[in-house]
């Protein structure tokens, strides 16, 4: 299927977004403008991992830490009486990337298997430290004192508003992220990932390179945590949960890793599943489970391989 | 022109108790086809490693037109002008030829930290990529995926990856790795083109190829050089012929 | 801070240091000769605590218990491979994780829907329970001191195993050549599944004899495991040598850490700094370890197989 259609069928899929609230409202059915809305954030973030895992090929196994520092940006900010939603965001953003820039700096000096495990242990390290800190709630972590404020721009607690706001990030995200990897910058990461004694070869380290698109993936996805709280009213630790991490990695997967529509589908096929699974039973993870083991064995070329009959 | 463009001297390296680099030395004159050729287990793939940059040897040094490249790793070596191919296709498998080529000329382009623009857009790259396809005739195959390309058009696109960045000096391992008899006669012919302007090592073990294109030739023998000289001094040196070339020194 | 105290901590951390040798050992195997990344060795951790207090429940005697225990987490882990983990040898290390990932969620929610998710109440019988008098003023929990005995046992064990037996050279042949170990008609499928086996059994131990000590829940494995995956980045994938030296390591710096650091931020911090950046720092301090040692050695402190 040419870019072209890719194109059409995508911006089709975010027509249909745009048309939620309005359906919602008229069906009287809030709770999926909800759904929606958080699907959403977690498809900027997945955006953001996809970057690095499926463009990058780094198996970034901690990338839910950014959903917790960009998150814990806003809520401590609100917590000590500043609401400003610009210097919250930028803060979120900001501190994201400057995590992002620790933690890759040490791990990009590994490879392989070091790598996932080291990345994992990072965000576990962060993880604990949210849980220690009593004064934001310890590992019951604590409501947000309000939602960030854009005087004059955007109310966040009006639910429609805030809905096409995550809209536009998103969509803002997915453009700028395709620019990216058609750029400079995204073919080396690309050629790294494809193969990397060549891309050393013909010149390139691919050190700085890894470690520039590290950052950025983090900072969005600090971005991501901040509307994440934003729409939770609620700041806790396990935003940076491991399982969190997974979840994010198979929405890239899942979603089919190396296209820009990749994770938005896979947020949205995980967390529906997850949302019909767990309304069968309690004990959807026990469906969950074996089906994400299955889903790795036979169906790795995503759903946006088969969506858009691209080669992996 | 006649001065070295690389000198190894006193290279060694071991890998455990294996001696696979035994005090290299070797010296390659600017412009020169300068082939290394031994029997297998010899340690060519340990010495280009080296020269690559590949692989940090336990001692000894390698100086590029006159400057201490030792401690350089791979990528900074490539920049400053010493291109390589791979014995094993090593190419962008997912990438057109065209685009495995525009990476290269890109390396060599100015810096890779712009974050906007098409790289595919960028007509400098693309011109000057397209201009060493056509180089090595595959002009008409810029479109192909390179894991599509033909065995014999990997190795050529090998070939243009080494070319494209306009290097000073070509390492060459194996150009006709896995090459039929017409494909090998191409690719010499194709190499030919390249003599002269270029400095080029060439790592081979194909006799055609070595005694149609090379200047001098170094024979490497259990990691040691063993002689160094012209064609016409390799075949005639006995310790040659005796650890290597025995009965295929043919006319 | 007494020497008292700190003997006592020290043990604690040597106690910590074993039953994470006991977990890393089986992850490092595994990882070395077959080349897979089984995120789910903390389900057996989990599987061993779980089994073992219900057999003790069911035959109302400890030693059986723990006997029925590791045969249960031995069958689990065998069947674990045989159906799930086979596909996985041949692909790449994202696959394994993810689909280790799966497991990990399957696991974590059969054992709530079998026990409950509410920490389970285990028991150590009478003749373990109790002190021991080892210095005048140090009275240490006998059981404490029995899991040092049995993970230092263990990793005497081990290394016999690998270093002396015929079954050791082949594990350890295995890992440097599986294709030439198959050619000279060794069963290597077989070798891959006791060797998965005996992992999954190291941590199904580990997990029975810490649970008590820690929490018996769904999910122990993820936390423990994480900290086990520390050790094995700091001792050096592949390697038992690692792993020992790994655990004992983090073992030690995190009890340690936990236990004195407050203490002495508040000797050059005010009380109320160094109650708030004690216990935080205490948390990251294997984790900064961990980056300090692979700044310096980033394939970790004994890379070498085995």
């Amino acid at each position: 299927m040419s870019s072209r259609k890719r194109a059409i069928v995508l911006a089709i899929g975010l027509l249909l977004l745009a048309a939620v609230p309005p359906v919602a409202a008229l069906f009287n059915q809030p709770f999926y403008l909800d759904l929606f809305r958080r699907i959403m954030v977690f498809a900027i973030a997945a955006a953001s991992l996809n970057l690095i895992l499926g463009y990058g090929g780094m198996i970034s196994f901690g990338h839910a830490a950014y959903l917790g520092v960009g998150g814990y940006a806003v809520g401590v900010l609100a917590h000590y009486g500043v609401y400003n939603g610009v210097l919250q965001w930028a803060l979120a953003i900001g501190a994201s990337a400057l995590v992002a820039l620790v933690i890759g700096a040490v791990s990009l000096r590994t490879s392989g298997v070091y790598f996932i495990m080291i990345t994992l242990a990072f965000t576990q390290m962060l993880y604990y430290l949210g849980i220690s800190i009593e004064e934001f709630g310890g590992d019951d972590g604590m409501r947000l004192a309000s939602k960030s404020r854009f005087v004059g721009f955007v109310d966040l607690n009006d639910a429609n508003a805030f809905y096409y706001l995550v809209l536009a990030i998103l969509v803002l995200v997915l453009f700028l992220g395709h620019r990216l990897v058609n750029s400079r910058f995204g073919m080396v990461i690309r050629a790294a990932r494809s193969n990397e004694a060549r891309t050393r070869a013909i010149g390139f380290s691919p050190y700085p390179y890894r470690l520039a698109a590290f950052v950025i993936a983090g900072a969005v996805c600090g971005l991501a945590g901040a509307l994440l709280v934003n729409h939770t009213d609620y700041l806790t630790p396990e935003f940076m949960n491991w399982t969190r991490s997974g979840e994010l990695m198979f929405m890239v997967i899942l979603g089919g890793m190396g296209s820009v529509a990749g994770p938005v589908l896979g947020a949205f096929a995980l967390l529906l599943l997850e949302d019909l699974l767990s309304g069968w039973t309690q004990h959807w993870q026990l469906v969950l489970g074996p089906l994400l083991v299955l889903s790795v064995l036979f169906f790795r070329r995503g759903l946006a391989g088969v969506i858009f009959r691209k080669n992996e | 022109m006649n001065r070295n463009i690389l000198e190894v001297r006193g290279l060694t390296k071991s890998f455990g108790a294996l001696l696979a680099s035994d005090n290299v030395e070797l010296q390659v004159r600017e412009g020169e086809t300068h082939a290394i050729i031994g029997p297998n287990g010899a340690g060519k793939t340990t010495l280009i490693g080296q020269l690559a940059g590949e692989l940090r040897p336990d001692r000894g040094e390698v100086r590029f037109a006159g400057e201490d490249i030792t401690a350089l790793s791979a990528s900074e070596r490539a920049r400053k002008g010493l291109a390589r191919s791979f014995q094993i296709t090593s190419i962008y498998a997912d990438f057109s030829a065209l685009e495995n080529v525009m990476l290269a000329v890109q390396a060599h382009a100015g810096h890779s930290f712009r974050f906007w623009r098409a790289a595919r857009e960028e007509r400098a790259l693309r011109s000057a990529a397209q201009g060493v396809l056509e180089e090595v005739g595959l002009g008409a195959r810029a479109d192909t995926p390179g894991a599509t390309l033909a065995h014999g058009e990997q190795r050529a696109l090998e070939i243009a990856m080494a070319l494209a960045g306009r290097p000073r000096l070509m390492l060459l391992d194996e150009p006709v790795a896995g090459m039929g008899a017409e494909e090998t006669q191409r690719m010499i012919a194709l190499l030919a083109t390249l003599k002269g302007g270029k400095t080029i090592i060439l790592v081979e073990h194909d006799m055609d190829v070595v005694f149609s294109l090379a200047d001098r030739i170094s024979v490497l023998v259990y990691g040691r050089i063993i002689a160094s000289g012209t064609p016409a001094e390799i075949r005639a040196n006995p310790e040659v012929r005796r650890a290597y070339l025995g009965e295929e020194v043919a006319a | 801070m007494n020497f008292v105290l700190v003997l006592e901590q020290t043990l604690n951390g040597l106690q910590l240091g074993v039953t994470l040798f006991l977990m890393a050992a089986g992850l490092t195997l595994v990882f070395g000769i077959m080349n897979l990344v089984n995120l789910a060795h903390g389900s057996f951790y989990m599987v061993g605590a779980y089994l073992a207090t219900y057999f003790t429940q069911l035959t109302g005697s400890y030693l059986l218990g723990v006997v029925l225990g590791l045969a249960g987490t031995l069958a689990v882990g065998v069947a674990v491979e045989f159906v799930a983990l086979r596909t996985l040898y041949e692909r790449e290390h994202l696959d394994q994780v993810l689909a280790t990932f799966g497991l990990i969620l399957f696991f974590n929610e059969l054992v709530a829907m079998v026990w409950g998710r509410a920490a389970l109440y285990t028991s150590i019988p009478d003749y373990l329970s109790g002190h021991v008098d080892l210095l005048p003023g140090l009275r240490y929990p006998l059981y404490r001191l029995v899991i040092i005995a049995v993970g230092l046992a263990v990793a005497g064990l081990l290394w016999f195993v690998v270093a002396r037996t015929r079954l050791g050279m082949l594990i350890r042949a295995g890992a440097s050549n599986r294709a030439m170990v198959s050619a000279l008609g060794v069963n290597i499928r077989l070798l891959y599944t006791i060797v998965f086996g005996f992992g999954a059994a190291l941590a199904g131990l580990a997990g029975l004899m810490a649970g008590p000590i820690y929490v018996v829940q769904p999910g122990m494995g993820e936390l423990i495991l994480i900290e086990v995956l520390v050790v094995i980045v700091i001792g050096g994938i592949g390697s038992i040598r690692g792993a020992l030296a790994g655990a004992l390591i983090v073992g030690m710096v995190d009890t340690l850490g936990r236990a004195f650091l407050k203490p002495a931020l508040a000797t050059v911090l005010s009380p109320a700094a160094a109650q708030a950046a004690g216990p935080a720092l205490a948390s990251m301090l294997i984790y900064l370890l961990m980056a300090a040692v692979l700044a310096f050695k980033p394939q970790g402190l004994f890379p070498a197989r085995l």
